[in-house]
């Protein structure tokens, strides 16, 4: 049996996992390679956002938020995440649940179709609702005689936020979802529960925790979202300019101590989130396997 | 009603048509409509205009760039990426696990932050980049900035594809090899890492894909040079603010084309990982 080994039964290690393990300079050496790696490309940025968010002491820190531009941004983000998440979410579950509860022809497609936008960057779908809904797009006559703005305005925002962040939550269900199976579904209908009652309360609970976390990860992605946004925003100044909008403009004019306090809110963000996620990885990993892709 | 039930199998569990309906409604609406918008336009410019843009020497060079830079990063985060994997897999060290939940860390993190925090890092006042200007070694506002911030955008794709394969390996394989007299290096080069290859690869195009397209980790560090480290997504910005649609549609067809080649090649490795191998 492989999954006993030596530790569990209380034989001493050495010999016994000398066979199917490297020596220990060789184990060392690789530790120490793949620390000094994340450490330096993964740890110090992050440690350098508040290094630098707190350079000029706790009063600057605070003094950023102070500044009407920057609250402005902060309501905006929150705004289109408020309208971004949820939409995602709803469209994740219903995605999730028709590939993983049925069979049907071109699901393979399908899943493939709903994956599209993490290979398209994110200048690129900036532009596509530009292409759309600017002066010159397609759908401008329409929203012209509607007396819509889209692009350059908030509506566009969110779209570009939709599109960025669309495959998470369903990414992070399906698996979870085709894991699961659909015998406590059938089970439930077969006792005389409608759809949405067995959703509710078989469905739901089983999924929960990655349902968490895939809603955790998209609020930061879509809180966070720069590329997409700064195409589609026009960067009018307390108006359509989002957090990290902001933070950009405040680093180009060296305001680095406003910039990097403002980046700080979206980094202490990221890092709440991961540290969810490792605790719901901790103690459900059942409840969020299969997600080791994202 | 009729036509539905042939296109998928029987079942007992209701909500297919409202779900399947809204999914593909929604999937239309937000992504597929835009990105024809994409391909309408390139089509009207056609093949010839589109290389006529790219001939542009400044094009041509940040599109050289973008590819470069990307494929150098994604090799490099593969690279360190496997051994990450590895350690974070089959070692057991004194804060393994808040390495590993930091690899996720590129995810999460806004890409402008990230771009923030390298270009503070690495600029020559920095703290690494002031070390590194020390020796004569200049990072910021090189094309070794892009590679840096793609290298961080890069690990978590090369680490996370690899990893549950490593966890899934059967160390019977391993204890046989040994056995049959095969030193460490042997057994880890034709009997363990053979089946890795395909996640390996997975990894990097995924890297590279992502590395090709990024923009906002990579502008604040780069300096943004025209013909030295001035990056493909970049110059779309700029053809933007000067309401050049041709030249911005043709560079972003380029870039489109470039992530479904590697989307397909992503999709040929795992066909071709799943008949050789039986898993992904």
């Amino acid at each position: 049996m492989s999954e006993i080994n030596a530790t569990d039964i209380g034989l001493p290690t050495l010999r016994a996992a000398s066979v199917v393990t490297e020596r220990r300079p060789v184990r060392i050496a690789l530790i120490a390679v793949a620390v000094a790696f994340l450490l330096l490309f993964l740890v110090l940025p992050v440690a350098a956002v508040f290094q630098q968010a707190f350079a000029k002491g706790l009063g600057a820190y605070f003094e950023s938020f102070a500044d009407a531009d920057a609250l402005a941004a902060i309501e905006l983000t929150v705004l289109v995440a408020a309208i971004a998440v949820p939409f995602n979410l709803v469209f994740g579950i219903a995605a999730s649940w028709a590939v993983a509860k049925f069979e049907f022809t071109g699901k393979a497609l399908f899943v493939t179709l709903i994956d599209l936008p993490f290979s398209v960057s994110p200048v690129v779908a900036g532009l596509i609702y530009i292409l759309l809904f600017g002066s010159q797009g397609y759908l401008a006559p329409l929203t012209q005689s509607l007396d819509l703005q889209i692009v350059f305005a908030v509506p566009g925002i969110v779209l570009a936020t939709i599109f960025v962040t669309f495959p998470l939550v369903a990414r992070q269900l399906i698996p979870l979802m085709q894991e699961q199976g659909i015998g406590d579904e059938e089970a439930a209908l077969t006792l005389g529960a409608s759809g949405f009652h067995v959703f509710r309360t078989v469905t739901l609970p089983n999924i929960k925790w990655g349902l968490l976390y895939s809603v955790l990860l998209c609020n930061a992605r879509a809180m966070g979202e720069f590329g997409a946004v700064s195409v589609v925003s026009g960067h009018i100044r307390g108006l359509t300019d989002t957090v990290p909008l902001h933070v950009e403009i405040l680093y180009n004019e060296y305001n680095f101590v406003a910039a990097f306090a403002v980046a700080s809110l979206l980094a202490g963000l990221a890092l709440v989130t991961l540290v969810i996620k490792s605790l719901l990885e901790w103690r459900y990993a059942d409840g969020l396997a299969a997600s080791a892709r994202h | 009603m009729a036509a539905r039930a042939s296109l998928r199998q029987p079942s007992v569990i209701p909500g297919f048509g409202m779900t399947f309906g809204y999914a593909v409604l929604v999937l239309g609406i937000v992504v597929l409509l835009p990105l024809c918008a994409l391909a309408l336009r390139a089509s009207a410019i056609g093949i010839g205009g589109i290389i006529d843009v790219v001939r542009d020497p400044r094009v041509a060079s940040a599109l050289r760039i973008s590819f470069g830079v990307s494929l150098l990063a994604a090799i490099v985060a593969s690279l360190f990426g496997f051994v990450a994997a590895w350690v974070l897999t089959r070692y057991n060290f004194p804060g393994r696990r808040l390495l590993d939940a930091i690899v996720d860390l590129p995810f999460a993190l806004p890409t402008a932050v990230a771009g923030i925090a390298l270009a503070s890092l690495y600029a020559p006042n920095g703290i690494v980049g002031g070390w590194l200007a020390a020796i004569g070694i200049h990072i910021a506002y090189t094309p070794a900035g892009i590679f840096v911030a793609l290298v961080f955008i890069g690990v978590p794709f090369a680490v996370r594809t690899v990893q549950p394969l490593i966890g899934e390996i059967d160390r019977e394989i391993e204890e046989a090899s040994a056995t049959l007299g095969a030193t460490r290096w042997y057994t880890l080069v034709h009997a363990v890492l053979p089946p890795l290859v395909p996640a390996i690869l997975t990894g990097f195009s995924l890297a590279f894909a992502r590395g090709i397209g990024e923009y906002g980790s990579v502008i604040f560090i780069a300096g943004n040079l025209p013909y030295v480290s001035e990056i493909a997504p970049l110059l779309i910005v700029i053809k933007l603010s000067e309401f050049d649609y041709v030249g911005a549609c043709a560079i972003a067809s380029i870039m489109l084309a470039a992530s479904f080649a590697c989307l397909l090649l992503i999709n040929l490795i795992q066909a071709w990982s799943h008949r050789r191998f039986g898993h992904v």
